[in-house]
This record gives C-alpha cells, sequence and structure tokens, in this order.
C-alpha cells in the first residue's frame, strides 16, 4: 500500500474512494438527489431494465450527476416496459415508459440535467397510501 | 472498482454475530454469487448498528429497507425477492411495536428519527475492517488538517470551545485535561484510550471500536500531537475479542498507510498506538487503578493529586479519555468547535451514547443530543414498556447511578440534570424497570455487583459495602427492622464521603436513590413483610382460591416438592412449609386458581 505523506494525498485517495460510499450516503436523504426508480419486475427484466438501468449509473457517474438509482417492482405498466420512475429534488415524480437506452440518453440530458420533458411520459393515474 | 447497484449491509457486531450474522453474510454472497450479482451487488460486514433488540440486522441500500432478525436460511428469499426483482420480503421488515406495520422506509422507525449520530457516525455503516472505507467518510482529515494547519495550543483550545466533557463517567471537560498535560514539560508522555467498559449493560465503547475503530486511533493521535506524546495505548479487557480483533486490523492498516508511525504526514510528529489487555476488572475503569494495570501491578486506585496528566504510566504525564470521547474528536476538528458546541445543553454539549436496556421494547444503542428528555429516549425511540405494562423507573449511569422514577421523565438529561436528580450520567447505561420489578432487589443487585468488584484496598468501600448488602438481603427476606432503614441510610453517606476511589464513592448511589424515591417499598418489605411487585421470593405465597379450584390435580402432579395437596375434584391447598416458590402450579393450572400473595 502507497503511503499517504499529505493531506493532498488523502484527499486524492478520498475522491477516487468516494464512490464506495456514495451510494450509502445518498441513500440516507435521497430527497436531496435525483432519485430514479427502474421497475424490475419479469416483465421489465424481459424487455431490458437490466440494460437501462447499468446504463443510467454508468452514464450518471460518467456525467457527475448525484443520483440514487433503485430497482423498484412492477409498476403496473407492463404495455410500456421497461419503465423508470424519476424524481427531481422537491418536484414531483415523472414515469417514462418504453425506455432503451437510447431514450434513457435523452432523459438523462433533457429532463434530468434541464428539466425539459420528453416523449414517453405515462399518465400517472393512482395514489398511494403514503398520501393519505 | 466495480459498480455496486445495491449494498447489503450485515450487522457485524458482537449482538448480531452472536445470533449468526457471520454466515448470514457468508450465504448472501453464495447466493449472489449462483445468481451472477457478485459483480452487482456489494456484501459489507458492518458495525453495529444499535438497534440489538431485533438483531441480527440486514440493512439494503439505496432503497433503505431495514431487515429485523434474519436468518442464514432466509438469504435466498432476500436475493430472489428483493436484490432480482426488487420486492421487500414484508415478513422480515421491522415492525412498529405500537401499530404493528411494517415500515417499508428504515428512515420512517421511531428508533433513529430523534437520534444524531456524531460518535456513532459509521457504526453500521461502514465495513470496520477496511481503512479506504472510513477514509472516504473523511477519515483522517481531522488529523492532516491539525498536523498542517493548527499548533497544539490551537488543537487544544478548539477542543475545549467545544465543551466536550468526558464520556466515560466524570463529565470532566476534556480540553482541560488535554491542556495540563500538555502543560507538563517531559521527555516522554502517553495517551491512553480506556476502553475498560465495565458497567452491567453498557456496551457503546465496544460498539465504537467494532464499528470504527479507525476514529479511536485518529483522535488519539490528534491528542499525542496537542499534548506532545509519541505513544498511544489502548487498554481494552480481554473479554472484548472481536473489538481487540479489528483494532489490530485497524492499527495494521494505519500503519501501511502511513497514518500511524513516524513523519505522519511528512511531518515530524511521530506517533504510535499499542494494545493493553484488561482482565475486565470494574475497579480498572478509574484512571488511576487503569494506569497500574498497564504497568503490571494490581489494579487498585491510589490517591489523587498526582493527577495522570502530572504522574500517569509510568509515572509520566499521561492524559486518559475513554472511548466515546475520542470518537467525537475528528469531527470536532473538522466541522468546528462552534458547530458541535451548538447541539445540546448549556453545560453539556454533543451528543451521548446511551446503552437502552430492560423492561423497554427497543433494547439498543442509541445516540442522542444532550438535553434529550427520560421521556424521549424511553418511549419515543426506546418504543415504551414491554408488554404495555407501567413505567416504574429509571436506572442511569450503571452501578454508580440512581434510580430515576415518573417525576423525572420530563428532565432534559445532561450531566448536571441527573445529579441533581440523584443519579449520574456515567457511562450511559439506562436500564429500565416496570412495576413488576422490586426496587430494593435492583439495590441489591447493583450494590453485589460493586461489592464483587471492590478491589478491597480502603475499608470503607471493602466492609461498608458488603454490610450493606447483607442488610439489603435481610430486607428481601422480611427479616430487617424499621431501624435497619435509617441504619442503610447513615452507611450510604460514610461510604460515599470516606471511600478512596469513585467506585467506592458512588457505591451507595442506587441504595440512596430507591430509598429516597421507592421509601414505602422499603417499609412495606420491614413492616407488612410484603414486596408490593411480588418479586421477593421469601415475601411470596403462593395460594389457591378455593373459588376458582375445580380440583384436577394438575398443580399438584406438577409440584416438585408434593407441597399441594387435595383429593380429586375437591379444592387443593398448598403447604407454605414445604413450597420453595417455583411457581410451578401457576404455570401448571389452567384455571388460574394459584395466585401469588
Amino acid at each position: 500500500m502507497a503511503k499517504i505523506k499529505s493531506l493532498e494525498d488523502l484527499k486524492k485517495k478520498k475522491e477516487d474512494l468516494q464512490k464506495k460510499v456514495d451510494l450509502r450516503e445518498r441513500a440516507d436523504q435521497p430527497e436531496h438527489f435525483v432519485q430514479i426508480k427502474v421497475g424490475m419486475a419479469t416483465s421489465g427484466i424481459a424487455s431490458g431494465a437490466k440494460e437501462v438501468m447499468d446504463f443510467l449509473m454508468e452514464a450518471l457517474e460518467k456525467r457527475n450527476i448525484e443520483a440514487v438509482v433503485t430497482q423498484a417492482g412492477d409498476m403496473g405498466y407492463s404495455y410500456a416496459e421497461p419503465t423508470i420512475e424519476v424524481t427531481r429534488p422537491d418536484e414531483e415524480p415523472v414515469v417514462f415508459g418504453y425506455v432503451d437506452t437510447k431514450r434513457a440518453d435523452e432523459i438523462i440530458e433533457k429532463y434530468i440535467k434541464r428539466g425539459e420533458l420528453v416523449d414517453g411520459i405515462l399518465p400517472q393515474n393512482y395514489r398511494t397510501i403514503d398520501e393519505e | 472498482m466495480a459498480n455496486y447497484k445495491m449494498h447489503l449491509l450485515v450487522c457485524g457486531g458482537t449482538g448480531c454475530r452472536a445470533s449468526a450474522s457471520d454466515s448470514i453474510g457468508e450465504s448472501l454472497k453464495q447466493k449472489l454469487e449462483e445468481n451472477n450479482l457478485r459483480e452487482e451487488v456489494q456484501v459489507i460486514m458492518t458495525g453495529c448498528f444499535g438497534f440489538c433488540e431485533q438483531g441480527p440486522i440486514v440493512k439494503i441500500l439505496p432503497d433503505n429497507t431495514f431487515y429485523t432478525q434474519v436468518k442464514p436460511e432466509d438469504s435466498e428469499e432476500i436475493v430472489q425477492e428483493h436484490v432480482i426483482k426488487g420486492r421487500q420480503v414484508e415478513r422480515l421488515l421491522y415492525k412498529d411495536p405500537e401499530k404493528g406495520e411494517p415500515i417499508h422506509d428504515a428512515r420512517k422507525m421511531d428508533f433513529y428519527k430523534k437520534q444524531i449520530r456524531i460518535a456513532l457516525r459509521n457504526c453500521g455503516f461502514i465495513d470496520p475492517e477496511n481503512i479506504d472505507e472510513y477514509i472516504a467518510r473523511d477519515g483522517y482529515f481531522a488529523l492532516g488538517t491539525v498536523l498542517k494547519d493548527m499548533s497544539r495550543e490551537d488543537v487544544i483550545s478548539e477542543i475545549k470551545e467545544s465543551g466536550l466533557r468526558g464520556r466515560g463517567g466524570g463529565g470532566f471537560p476534556a480540553g482541560l485535561k488535554w491542556d495540563f498535560a500538555y502543560k507538563n514539560e517531559s521527555d516522554q508522555k502517553y495517551v491512553v484510550c480506556n476502553a475498560d467498559e465495565g458497567d452491567p449493560g453498557a456496551f457503546m465503547d465496544r460498539s465504537i471500536l467494532e464499528g470504527d475503530p479507525h476514529a479511536v486511533l485518529e483522535a488519539m493521535a490528534i491528542c499525542g500531537y496537542a499534548i506532545g506524546a509519541d505513544k498511544g495505548l489502548i487498554y481494552i479487557r480481554a473479554e472484548y475479542p472481536l473489538a481487540i480483533k479489528r483494532l489490530k486490523i485497524a492499527i495494521d492498516q494505519a500503519r501501511q498507510y502511513g497514518l500511524l508511525g513516524e513523519g505522519i504526514f511528512s511531518t515530524d510528529f511521530n506517533f504510535d498506538i499499542q494494545l493493553r489487555y484488561g482482565a475486565g476488572a470494574f475497579v480498572c475503569g478509574e484512571e488511576t487503578a487503569l494506569i497500574h494495570s498497564m504497568e503490571g501491578d494490581r489494579g487498585e486506585p491510589t490517591f489523587k493529586p498526582p493527577f495522570p496528566a502530572e504522574s500517569g504510566y509510568l509515572g509520566k504525564p499521561t492524559n486518559v479519555n475513554n472511548v466515546e470521547t475520542y470518537a467525537n474528536v475528528p469531527v470536532i476538528i473538522n466541522k468546528g468547535a462552534g458547530w458541535y458546541s451548538k447541539i445540546g445543553t448549556e453545560k453539556s454539549k454533543g451528543t451521548k451514547v446511551f446503552a437502552l436496556a430492560g423492561k423497554v421494547n427497543n433494547v439498543g444503542l442509541i445516540e442522542v443530543p444532550m438535553g434529550t428528555t427520560l421521556r424521549e429516549v424511553i418511549f419515543e425511540i426506546g418504543g415504551g414498556i414491554k408488554e404495555g405494562k407501567k413505567f416504574k423507573a429509571v436506572q442511569t449511569g450503571g452501578p454508580s447511578g440512581g434510580c430515576l422514577t415518573e417525576d423525572h421523565l420530563d428532565t432534559p438529561i445532561d450531566f448536571d440534570n441527573l445529579l441533581a436528580a440523584g443519579s449520574i450520567m456515567g457511562s450511559g447505561g439506562m436500564v429500565v424497570m416496570d412495576e413488576d420489578d422490586c426496587m430494593v432487589s435492583v439495590a441489591k443487585f447493583f450494590l453485589e455487583f460493586t461489592v464483587e468488584e471492590s478491589c478491597g484496598k480502603c475499608s470503607p468501600c471493602r466492609i461498608g459495602n458488603k454490610r450493606m448488602h447483607e442488610l439489603l438481603e435481610r430486607i428481601t427476606q422480611g427479616k430487617a427492622e424499621k431501624k435497619d432503614l435509617q441504619r442503610l441510610k447513615n452507611m450510604s453517606h460514610v461510604i460515599a464521603d470516606t471511600s478512596l476511589c469513585g467506585l467506592g464513592q458512588t457505591a451507595p448511589s442506587p441504595v440512596l436513590s430507591t430509598l429516597q424515591n421507592f421509601w414505602d417499598e422499603y417499609v412495606a418489605h420491614v413492616e407488612d413483610q410484603r414486596c408490593p411487585a411480588g418479586a421477593c421470593k421469601e415475601l411470596m405465597r403462593y395460594e389457591i382460591i378455593p373459588e376458582n379450584c375445580v380440583g384436577c390435580t394438575a398443580c399438584a402432579r406438577k409440584c416438585p416438592v408434593g407441597a399441594i395437596t387435595g383429593e380429586r375434584k375437591q379444592v387443593h391447598y398448598i403447604d407454605q412449609e414445604k413450597c420453595i416458590k417455583c411457581g410451578a402450579c401457576v404455570e401448571a393450572c389452567k384455571f388460574d386458581a394459584v395466585i401469588i400473595k
């Protein structure tokens, strides 16, 4: 193991290691970050949700966007799989359907970065018990 | 580095390991392997989550799922359902004790809502056996900053301004202690960490060492720089094998990174740490006794002054702080004394870790800001009294502390308030008692502990506590007189006034505080030979209510000493001379005919 010889060394090391605990630290207060839920039920996986999730995690990291990507169960939009739900900090969640890696890229560039809506938004027509 | 999508945190504290959390970690890894997920999902063995009541704990991030009482065989379902399909395993979720509903998001648990975690910041969050995880959490930054930008005086005044007080029991201002050691000139000085946690039921120091050992090492190095010491010693009881193992790993890794050793951060500051093992004697938590034990002598206290800051280990200036105190130091340096001193009350700054035990729903380790009330701790974080029974008292500060009652529930907890209420903060033990607990027996229990742990050096402690214990024994047997209560009081005061060290001086506290708060209960034992809580065996009588007895003979057949007589279909009778009060008849009776008087 290389010795840490200065505070700068330590800072650099920390930056390299930050990734190790990023996921855990963000999970503590996900509301401060972009939260993305990927529907990963059987139908989602069959239509490529796993590739989309991999792509999202990699792309977000490369583009320096702090986000919490989680997998969720079936969101109910089986006709539109893979589906992802994106929540920007302090905003209402938006669900996108028919997401492949190309569209995921578009969602990151337009919606996540700038808040512009893109095609494929699914109407949210339910309430959850948390809102009661 | 693999880019993990999901982290499975498995508690690797002593409590959860006792329930096979090791094999849970292993079998999770194996199941992930079988499903080709090792590259995507990381399993981390962490330190204690504090929620020991419901262990073993598995926490899943980023979705904040909190699984309790997990068994190795559950890992298949966790991997298949949660990891692969994204569905929480409902039956393993923590359930709200009042409503019985599963909680889907750990951040909504009452247990964690009121807590602020400073000393426990990394416990249950990082892998304690991996220095990289500590560094990723700003580890060793405080040490780097101190060596680069702060003078020794700066460090000491920062600690002074933070208002940090010793967490081991005494509550002495840590900055002042460092200052004394700094001012005493010597060719050699020592930094000692007191990890001789001895209060029954307290385990915060063990959890910190098991869950975040580097925090203590870093703080000791900072202290070494401030007071001018290049040697650190951790006095730890051999009864803490896991903490010792993790400390050894941590010291080794810190040395490899050059964060311990010579020329740390390319400065001329040298610092290294060694372990010293204790045999687990309570008195060795007292700093002079601790130092003698480290020197290879008997673990007996000596008169202060001279304080260790003047003449400590091998006669050299020595700074002794306990584990939890040190664990606060890196945060104070990183975030500043101003930030730290905003938390807490006027004279007690920061947070305190409490080990919540006894008749409370959520037994475990919690960290709350000073000034939190006992009610918040017991009823909100602790989830109230078990089985809906009535709260009776809470013993704080272990065998050196006192019992507080319902009247004290709204007292904000800090060093001075607890002292004023007749107890102490101590190291943070908190034992909750309900209506079934006899306060005389509680006092007797704690005194029994001090009698056993007394080193025997001074007579008030050695003989006095023994005599007091005998008196309490007689009270619980119904053989005492009213005069004995006054005797107890007198002896308590003499022992407190004349004992050499803290152990003896505080030994009568449980007796004094129960005498004061539960006088009627003592009187009932003495005058009516009755134990109101129904806990003192000798004062109990098992009787059969004739109206309820159907003469089924179940109790007579169960009685191991043949004390119950009666014909079939006739009312039975218990011979009090023969009865050994084992309670077998109560369990055998299906008609609630046997009662305890």
